[in-house]
C-alpha cells in the first residue's frame, strides 16, 4: 500500500509542476464544454427564404407575409428571375425559395387549387426535412384561414380526424444542450484521463526513468495502480467541476441519485484509463500512442451515440459498441442525470463494464513488463 | 574484499535474431571488489548489465546474483542491488528531495530513515542547497553524482553502474570515483563498465569485453603484465587487434 | 539541397517503418468514412416504441399497424397502465409510448374525431423531435386515407423539390466534413506532434545546428505529412464515390487543387502549434481540444452554423474547416466552378499566411 502511496504522490507532484499542461488539463475541458454545447442543435431559428413572385397579387402577398410571421423565416430576397433565385441557392445563401406562379390568385379565387413551388437546398437532408415541415405548417395555416374565411362559399365536408398530443417527458421545452451536456463532458474527461494515462508510462519509457523504476522490487500491480490512481482522481475531479458548471450555468437537470453516477463513472474511468494503460504497456514512443489512442477514441467516439441515437444504428455497430466503453457511459449519465434512473436500471451495464475493468486492468498488468 | 563471489555467471549467452551479443560469458565477481567492465561500444557490455539487473532474460547460462537465481528469484535480487543506467535517470522535474523520497519509498525505507539518510548525504556532499532545486536546472555532472547516490541509497549489496561517466569533464569524474571508492569502502560491491580505459586503473579487477566475449580478465596490474605493456590503452587494443 | 533531400527521405522513414502508426494513419479515413456513412446517420431508424392501448380496436390496430410497418419504428412492448410508462422510459431503449384512448374506434365513427397521445422521451430533444413528427405524419397520413382524399377548394398545394439532393442522402453531408476533419486532424496533429518530439528529445538543437536552414527543416518535416493527407484525401473521395455514390460534379482538378490548399492550411496551423509547446503531450492536447470537437461541432459538419447563437456563428468564421466545407460541397454536389468558391479560397490562403507569419516570428524569437 505505502509504496502505492509513494508512486500517486510522485505522479501529483509532476502533474501539478507542469505549468503548462495544467490550464491544458483544468481549463481547456471546461471552455470547450461551455462554447461547444451552444452549438449543438438542430432547432431551426432562421431560414433563409429567396421569393420569385410571379403573381404580384394580394393573396400572394398574403401568403408571403404569412412565411415573413413565422419565427422560422427570414425573407432575405425577392426576385422576378427563376435564375438570379437559384444562383442564390447554388451559392449556398439561401436555403428555400418559394415560387408563386403566375395566375395563382386567380386560381385561388375561382374555387381551384392553386399550385406554389419550394425549392429545397437539400445537401443537409436533415435540415432540408425541417425546412419542408415549417414550411407546410405555414401553408397548412394559410389554407385553414381560407376556409373560415369563406365558410359560405365552401360546402363544408364532414372529415374525421385524430386529434394528436404531444408530451415530451423529461425536457418539455426540447432542451437539446441538457442532452447534449452530459454527452460532451463524458468525452473531455476520457480525452484527458485516458490520454494521460497513456501516456504517462510511454513517457517514462523513452526518457529512461523506467529502467530505474524496472530495477527495484516494485511489483507490477502496485505500479499500475500507482498510475492509474491519479489520473482517476482528476477525471472523476473534472467530472464533478463540469456537472456543476453545468447546473450553474444551463440549469441541467440532475433527476436521478449522484451517488450513482458517480460510482458507475468510477468505473467507467477504470476501463477507459485501462485502456490507456494497456496502449501505453505495449507501445514504445508517445508518437505510437497518441495515433493508437487517438484513432480508437474518434470511432468510438462517433459510434457511442453522442449526436445520434445508438438504436438507428445498424446491428454490425451495435455491436462493436459491446467494447466500446463510451457507449455505456454515454447512455447511463444521460438516463441517471435527465431521467432519475436509478441502480436497478443501470445495473446491467455497471456489471458489464466492471467486468470489462478487470479484464483490461489485469491486461495492462500481465502486459507491463520489468523484463525486455 | 573477499573472495566470497557475489556474482557467478556461467556460459551466459544472449542473442538477438542471429546476433550473438553475448557469447558464453563465464565470470565471477567478489563480495566489496570494484569489478570493471570493460569493452568498445556495442562490445555486449549493456546486454551483460542488464541481464544481471533482471531488465533483460538471457538466452542460456547459469547465473547467480547476490546468491538467487535469477531466473526465479529476480524480484529477491531486485531487493538486493543498486543500478545507473546509461542514460540519465532522475526524474528532471522532480527535486533532489522527491527523487529521493520516491525511490527509496519503492525500496521500502521508512519516512524517518529516509530524512536520516538524506541528511547524511548532503552533508558529506556539502550540497544542502540542492535539496530543493529540480534535478533537471542542474548541471550533469552533479546529476551523474546525484544518479550514484540515488542508486546506493537504499543500500544494495551490489550497485551496476552503465557507463556512469559518459560525457562528463575530467575533474568531475574524478570526483565520481572517489564516490564509487567511498561506497566500496561501506562494502558494496561496484559492477562497473566503461570505455575509458584510465577508469580501468581504479578497479580491482577488470574483464575486457570484445565483439561478445571476454577475451581477458585480471587485476589490472596482472593484465599489462601479460600483455608487457605500460597501460591499458595498450591492452586494449593488443586485445582488439587480436580479434 | 543533396542534404535536404537526405533529411526529406529519413523524415519518410520515419513515418513509414513503424507499421502501428502507418495503419492508423492510412485507417483512420477509411474508419472514419464507414462511421458517418453507416452509423451516424442522422436518419431516424428503428427507434423503439411501445403502445398503451387503451381502446384495443380494429382502428387501433390498424394505426399501430401502420406505424410499425415504417422503417422508423419498432414495437418493442404493449403496456397495460401509466405506471409503466415511467418504467419503460428509465430503463432506457423506449424512445416513444403511443397512447390511444379508451373507445378510440367508437368515438372516431360517432363524433369524428378521437385522441392519440403520444409521450416522447425528450432527454434526447432532437430524436424526440424527430419522432414526434413521424409519428404524426404517419398517423394524420392514415386519416387522409380514410377521408378518400377530398380534394378542398381555394387551397394551396405545395409542391416540393429537394434540390441538389433528391433522395435527401446524408452522404452529401459526411463525405466533405470526414474529409475536413480527417485532414484537419491527421495533418496539425501530426506535425505538431513530429516537431515537439525532436524538441523534447533534444534532437531539435542538433538539427538546427546543421547546416541546413531552419525553414527547410521544417519543411523537410512537413512534406512526408502532405503525401500522407493528399493520400488521404484521394481515399476519401474515391471511397465516398464507390461506397456511397459522393459525385464530383465540378473539376477534379480543382477539388484535388483546393484540398492540398487545405492540407497546406492545416500543417501550417501544426507548425504554429508545435512552435508554442515544449513537448509531445502539450502539442498533442493543444491540437486535440483547438481542432477535433470544434472542427466536429463548430464547422458546419453535423449542426448547421445558421441555427447557433451569434457569437458562435462569429467564431465559426475564424474556423478554417467551414470555409473548407463549403469549397468542396460546390464542387463536388453543385458542380460548381472557381467562380463560386474564390472567396473562400482566399479567406483559406490568408489564414495560411497568418499562420506562418506567426510561426516564423515565433520561431525567431526562440532562437535569439
Amino acid at each position: 500500500m505505502r509504496t502505492i502511496g509513494i508512486i500517486i504522490r510522485k505522479e501529483f507532484i509532476q502533474i501539478f509542476r507542469d505549468k503548462t499542461m495544467l490550464p491544458i488539463i483544468i481549463v481547456m475541458p471546461f471552455v470547450q464544454l461551455l462554447v461547444l454545447v451552444f452549438a449543438a442543435t438542430f432547432e431551426m431559428k432562421q431560414i433563409n427564404m429567396v421569393i420569385v413572385d410571379q403573381d404580384q397579387s394580394a393573396s400572394s402577398r398574403r401568403l408571403i407575409s404569412k412565411f415573413e410571421g413565422s419565427p422560422f423565416f427570414t425573407i432575405d430576397g425577392s426576385t422576378f428571375s427563376d435564375e438570379q433565385a437559384n444562383d442564390e441557392l447554388l451559392a449556398g445563401r439561401s436555403d428555400i425559395i418559394l415560387k408563386i406562379p403566375n395566375g395563382f390568385e386567380k386560381n385561388l379565387v375561382s374555387g381551384e387549387v392553386s399550385d406554389v413551388q419550394l425549392l429545397v437546398n437539400a445537401i443537409n437532408a436533415t435540415v432540408a426535412g425541417l425546412t419542408n415541415a415549417y414550411s407546410n405548417y405555414v401553408i397548412a395555416d394559410f389554407n385553414k384561414q381560407m376556409i373560415s374565411e369563406n365558410v359560405n362559399i365552401i360546402q363544408p365536408v364532414k372529415l374525421k380526424s385524430v386529434d394528436v398530443t404531444y408530451s415530451y417527458w423529461y425536457n418539455p421545452e426540447l432542451n437539446y444542450k441538457i442532452y447534449m451536456l452530459p454527452g460532451i463532458l463524458v468525452i473531455l474527461i476520457t480525452i484527458i484521463g485516458a490520454f494521460l494515462a497513456a501516456l504517462n508510462i510511454v513517457r517514462e519509457k523513452e526518457m529512461g526513468t523506467i529502467e530505474q523504476i524496472n530495477v527495484t522490487p516494485v511489483q507490477k500491480f502496485q505500479f499500475i495502480t500507482g498510475k492509474l490512481v491519479p489520473f482517476w482522481i482528476i477525471a472523476m475531479f473534472e467530472l464533478g467541476f463540469g456537472l456543476t458548471l453545468g447546473k450553474i450555468i444551463f440549469d441541467i437537470p440532475i433527476v436521478g441519485n449522484l451517488g450513482v453516477l458517480f460510482g458507475f463513472a468510477g468505473v467507467y474511468l477504470l476501463v477507459a484509463l485501462g485502456l490507456g494503460l494497456l496502449v501505453s504497456t505495449m507501445a514504445s514512443t508517445q508518437q505510437q500512442v497518441m495515433f493508437i489512442i487517438f484513432f480508437f477514441l474518434l470511432t468510438f467516439i462517433m459510434m457511442s451515440g453522442i449526436f445520434t441515437p445508438v438504436e438507428s444504428m445498424p446491428d454490425w455497430a451495435q455491436k462493436v459498441n459491446i467494447i466500446n466503453p463510451f457507449a455505456y457511459f454515454m447512455r447511463v449519465i444521460r438516463m441517471v442525470l435527465l431521467k432519475g434512473s436509478g441502480f436497478r436500471d443501470i445495473s446491467r451495464e455497471f456489471f458489464s463494464l466492471l467486468i470489462y475493468a478487470a479484464i483490461i486492468l489485469s491486461l495492462a498488468v500481465w502486459r507491463y513488463r520489468k523484463t525486455a | 574484499m573477499t573472495n566470497k563471489p557475489i556474482i557467478k555467471v556461467e556460459n551466459l549467452v544472449k542473442k538477438f535474431g542471429n546476433f550473438v551479443a553475448n557469447d558464453h560469458l563465464n565470470f565471477e565477481v567478489y563480495e566489496g571488489e570494484i569489478f570493471g567492465f570493460l569493452g568498445a561500444n556495442g562490445a555486449g557490455k549493456t546486454t551483460a548489465i542488464r541481464i544481471l539487473c533482471g531488465l533483460s532474460t538471457p538466452t542460456s547460462g547459469n547465473l547467480n546474483v547476490a546468491g538467487f537465481d535469477i531466473y526465479k528469484q529476480t524480484e529477491l535480487i531486485k531487493r538486493n542491488i543498486g543500478y545507473m543506467s546509461q542514460k540519465f535517470s532522475l526524474y528532471e522535474n522532480l527535486t533532489l528531495k522527491e527523487n529521493i523520497r520516491f525511490y527509496a519509498g519503492i525500496y521500502g525505507l521508512s519516512s524517518k530513515e529516509i530524512n536520516k539518510r538524506m541528511d547524511n548525504l548532503l552533508e558529506t556532499l556539502k550540497i544542502g542547497d540542492l535539496r530543493d532545486k529540480l534535478i533537471g536546472s542542474l548541471p550533469l555532472g552533479w546529476k551523474q553524482k546525484l544518479a550514484f547516490s540515488v542508486a546506493i541509497f537504499h543500500r544494495p549489496r551490489i550497485v551496476f553502474l552503465d557507463e556512469p561517466t559518459g560525457g562528463v569533464d575530467p575533474i568531475t569524474r574524478r570526483q565520481f570515483w572517489d564516490l564509487i571508492y567511498q561506497a566500496a569502502n561501506d562494502g558494496i560491491t561496484i559492477f562497473v563498465t566503461t570505455h575509458y580505459m584510465d577508469e580501468a586503473e581504479y578497479c580491482d579487477r577488470v574483464s575486457i569485453m570484445v565483439d561478445g566475449r571476454i577475451e581477458a580478465l585480471d587485476t589490472p596490474a596482472g593484465l599489462k603484465k601479460t600483455y608487457k605493456v605500460s597501460n591499458m590503452d595498450e591492452v586494449f587494443l593488443k586485445l582488439a587487434r587480436a580479434s | 539541397m543533396k542534404q535536404f533531400l537526405g533529411f526529406i527521405k529519413k523524415e519518410f522513414y520515419h513515418i513509414f517503418r513503424d507499421p502501428r502508426t502507418l495503419l492508423v494513419l492510412f485507417g483512420i479515413p477509411v474508419a472514419q468514412l464507414l462511421i458517418f456513412g453507416y452509423v451516424v446517420t442522422t436518419e431516424v431508424k428503428n427507434i423503439s416504441v411501445a403502445i398503451l392501448d387503451r381502446s384495443k380496436d380494429d382502428v387501433t390496430r390498424e394505426i399501430t399497424q401502420k406505424i410499425i410497418e415504417s422503417d422508423y419504428f419498432t414495437l418493442t412492448q404493449n403496456l397495460q397502465s401509466d405506471t409503466q410508462i415511467e418504467e419503460v422510459f428509465k430503463t432506457g431503449n423506449i424512445k416513444e409510448v403511443i397512447v390511444f384512448e379508451p373507445n378510440f374506434a367508437q368515438k372516431l365513427g360517432r363524433d369524428g374525431t378521437a385522441q392519440i397521445q403520444l409521450i416522447a422521451d425528450a432527454s434526447d430533444a432532437n430524436t424526440a423531435n424527430l419522432i414526434v413528427n413521424y409519428t404524426s405524419a404517419i398517423i394524420s397520413d392514415y386519416v387522409q386515407k380514410q377521408n378518400k382524399l377530398q380534394l378542398m377548394p381555394m387551397q394551396i398545394k405545395p409542391e416540393v423539390r429537394m434540390v441538389f439532393n433528391e433522395s435527401l442522402q446524408s452522404v452529401y453531408m459526411f463525405v466533405p466534413g470526414t474529409m475536413a476533419l480527417i485532414l484537419m486532424l491527421v495533418s496539425a496533429m501530426m506535425t505538431s506532434i513530429s516537431i515537439a518530439r525532436e524538441k523534447e528529445l533534444g534532437t531539435m538543437e542538433i538539427l538546427l545546428v546543421s547546416p541546413l536552414k531552419p525553414a527547410q527543416i521544417i519543411i523537410g518535416k512537413v512534406i512526408p505529412y502532405v503525401a500522407l493527407a493528399f493520400i488521404n484525401a484521394v481515399t476519401i473521395i474515391v471511397l465516398g464515390n464507390l461506397i456511397f455514390g459522393m459525385p464530383v460534379n465540378g473539376s477534379l482538378t480543382l477539388l484535388l487543387a483546393e484540398s492540398l490548399l487545405f492540407i497546406s492550411l492545416a500543417l501550417s496551423l501544426g507548425i504554429l502549434i508545435s512552435t508554442i509547446a515544449k513537448t509531445q503531450q502539450v502539442a498533442m492536447f493543444i491540437s486535440l481540444f483547438a481542432l477535433m470537437l470544434p472542427t466536429i461541432m463548430l464547422s458546419g459538419f453535423i449542426f448547421p452554423i445558421e441555427n447557433m447563437p451569434v457569437v458562435l456563428q462569429m467564431i465559426s468564421h475564424i474556423m478554417p474547416p467551414k470555409y473548407f466545407i463549403i469549397i468542396i460541397k460546390n464542387i463536388m454536389i453543385k458542380g460548381t466552378g472557381f467562380g463560386f468558391v474564390w472567396k473562400e479560397t482566399l479567406v483559406l490562403i490568408a489564414m495560411m499566411m497568418v499562420f506562418i507569419l506567426l510561426s516564423v516570428k515565433k520561431f525567431k524569437i526562440r532562437l535569439q
